[in-house]
């Protein structure tokens, strides 16, 4: 019977004959039939990733070296292109939409042998914190079917949490991948903007954007990382800098004692639920008596890090999402209209869902003739201010550390009437998407009614290194 | 802030959206209720902040001029909803 722990021990089974790929993969198919009713995936590619398998398989008996990520099956968030097959958005507007290229993440995984097993389900245009606004119905948290996985990458966390891929790759624009791990207990790193080309990657909010990774083990997000990130001749936002062997690295300097800093506004906000902040104020007694060093500081500006996050990603995405204009590709209204504008117009409201249509109105709104300066601009300044704030947190701690969200998974259709009040489960993520750092959500605690719920760890840009490395100590801590 | 009516009909021209008269007034209500949440940053004094535009430090990058990256016509055509052979088709824009 095929077991799935790490990507290093399943490598040595499969150079021990203790295991093959297609053994692997014949084992997540039967897993994603037997668990349909979690709407994880979208798609299955069950047929090519068997076809693969056998390929990967006979390389490895040749003796051919093993790539990376040999016959690791990944599954991939419904937003991240894959050449020759389709991707949505989870959205009917793209219901048909076949990607003619691979997104750089893709090919950098396909490039160090790793199979890809089908496209995952998730909110649609990654807007939403439930995965319950997906054109192709919620998905479940497999530890509670009534609740929701978190969104937007919701798909991508169950798929990993239930065992139906060893890891997922997601998006991170507010949280939406850090939150969902959360909600299933598993790992969410949100990488530094621009570590992970966004090539390939339909966009949301692009000043935001990034590339997740869902794993079960810290060492598995550090390789899949190393794989994927780095400099593209495709994308003019990804940072040149070096990508370190994240892999190697995390080994290296496991003592080390860590400065680490917690916002008090964080764990005073009244709507964090007291035993999330009973739970990590008694893991801050613990990180200190194992001699880090833990401060409290002010975070004056907590209360205003989801308006600005609305603003901007709102604006941008109606910038966006305007090429969904039913010319080059995606839906078009089957109504014969007069005027090129009412085909826009039909075609796009048939299409978008009313989550998108509501975001790309009030962007529209922030981008206005009159409410530009007010709105807009304003948001802009106050992200200024958040990001010197964070310029000065980081010369003095090496971490900052918080809930990763304020509550455990609700209920499915909990929160479905009050637009404004599902933004309040980004409170503690978008903080990392404004000023660009790299966050990571791992799962350390239980809440006494069952549901798992994580610690948020976040660094300097660039610094996944340390980021990583604490995580792997802080998960023995657990 | 109080949204004027017809400003939901405004933008959902600009954003080239079509929402009926029912679908206008729920809708109202949602963006009325959007905008009083984002409305708490006139609470701060920005006065003097430089805006933040751009992300991280990256610059242009330039590459040597040389044909490379394109697709081909049809796979540029192959998702496209209504085309013929070398074109997308819209509806009319040029009337006699």
């Amino acid at each position: 019977m095929f077991r799935f722990s790490t990507i290093k021990d399943y490598h040595t089974a499969l150079q021990n004959g203790q295991t093959t790929c297609v053994e692997a993969v014949h084992f997540y198919i039967r897993a994603i039939e037997a668990q349909r009713e979690l709407n994880a995936y979208l798609e299955v590619y069950a047929a090519e990733a068997l076809q693969r398998a056998a390929e990967l398989d006979a390389r490895l008996a040749s003796g051919e070296p093993l790539g990376k990520l040999h016959g690791v099956v990944v599954g991939l968030k419904d937003v991240i292109c894959y050449k020759d097959h389709r991707v949505s958005a989870a959205s009917r507007i793209l219901e048909d939409f076949v990607s003619i290229y691979n997104a750089t993440a893709t090919e950098r995984l396909l490039a160090e042998g790793a199979i890809i097993i089908g496209r995952q389900n998730c909110d649609e245009f990654a807007m939403g914190s439930s995965n319950e606004k997906s054109a192709y119905g919620p998905v479940k948290n497999a530890l509670d079917h009534t609740r929701v996985p978190g969104g937007s990458s919701g798909g991508s966390a169950v798929a990993v949490q239930a065992g139906l891929c060893m890891v997922s790759l997601g998006s991170d624009t507010g949280g939406s991948v850090r939150q969902p791990a959360d909600f299933c207990g598993i790992i969410g790193l949100k990488p530094t903007y621009g570590r992970i080309s966004r090539y390939g990657l339909l966009a949301y909010a692009s000043s935001f954007d990034q590339i997740g990774i869902f794993t079960n083990t810290v060492a598995d997000a550090a390789l899949l990382l190393e794989v994927i990130a780095g400099p593209d001749a495709y994308d003019s936002t990804v940072s040149t800098q070096p990508v370190p062997a994240y892999s190697k690295e995390i080994a290296a300097g496991a003592d080390k004692k860590y400065r680490i800093a917690y916002f008090r506004q964080a764990l005073e906000h009244p709507g964090l639920d007291p035993v999330i902040r009973d739970e990590i104020s008694l893991f801050i007694k613990k990180l200190t008596a194992a001699g880090h060093i833990v401060e409290a500081i002010d975070f004056e500006l907590l209360e205003y890090v989801v308006p600005t996050y609305y603003v901007l990603t709102t604006a941008e995405a109606s910038s966006n999402l305007s090429r969904y204009d039913g010319v080059r590709f995606g839906h078009r209204t089957k109504v014969a209209t007069e005027e090129l504008a009412d085909m826009y117009k039909l075609t796009r409201s048939e299409g978008f869902g009313k989550e998108v249509q509501r975001r790309i109105l009030l962007g529209t709104f922030v981008l206005s003739a009159g409410y530009f300066e007010a709105y807009f601009t304003k948001a802009q300044q106050v992200r200024r201010l958040i990001s010197e704030k964070t310029t000065t947190i980081f010369s003095n701690y090496d971490a900052v550390i918080s809930p990763t969200v304020p509550s455990t998974a609700f209920k499915i259709g909990e929160k479905q009437q009050d637009p404004v009040e599902m933004f309040l489960a980004d409170i503690y993520t978008v903080f990392a998407n404004l000023a660009g750092i790299p966050g990571i959500s791992i799962p350390l605690f239980t809440h006494p009614e069952g549901m798992p719920f994580g610690l948020q760890i976040m660094t300097s840009h660039f610094d996944e290194v340390s980021l990583l490395r604490l995580s792997a100590e802080l998960m023995q801590l657990k | 802030m109080e949204i004027a009516s017809g400003t939901v009909a405004y933008l959902a021209n600009l954003s080239r959206l079509h929402f009926n008269e029912d679908e206008q007034a729920v809708i109202t209500d949602e963006l009325q209720q959007m905008l009083a949440f984002v409305e708490k940053l006139q609470e701060l004094d920005t006065t003097g902040v430089e805006p933040l535009m751009h992300m991280g430090d990256a610059v242009n990058v330039l590459r040597e001029d040389k044909v490379a990256g394109s697709v081909t016509r049809a796979e540029a055509l192959k998702n496209a909803p209504v085309h013929d052979e070398q074109f997308f088709k819209v509806p009319k824009v040029i009337r006699k």
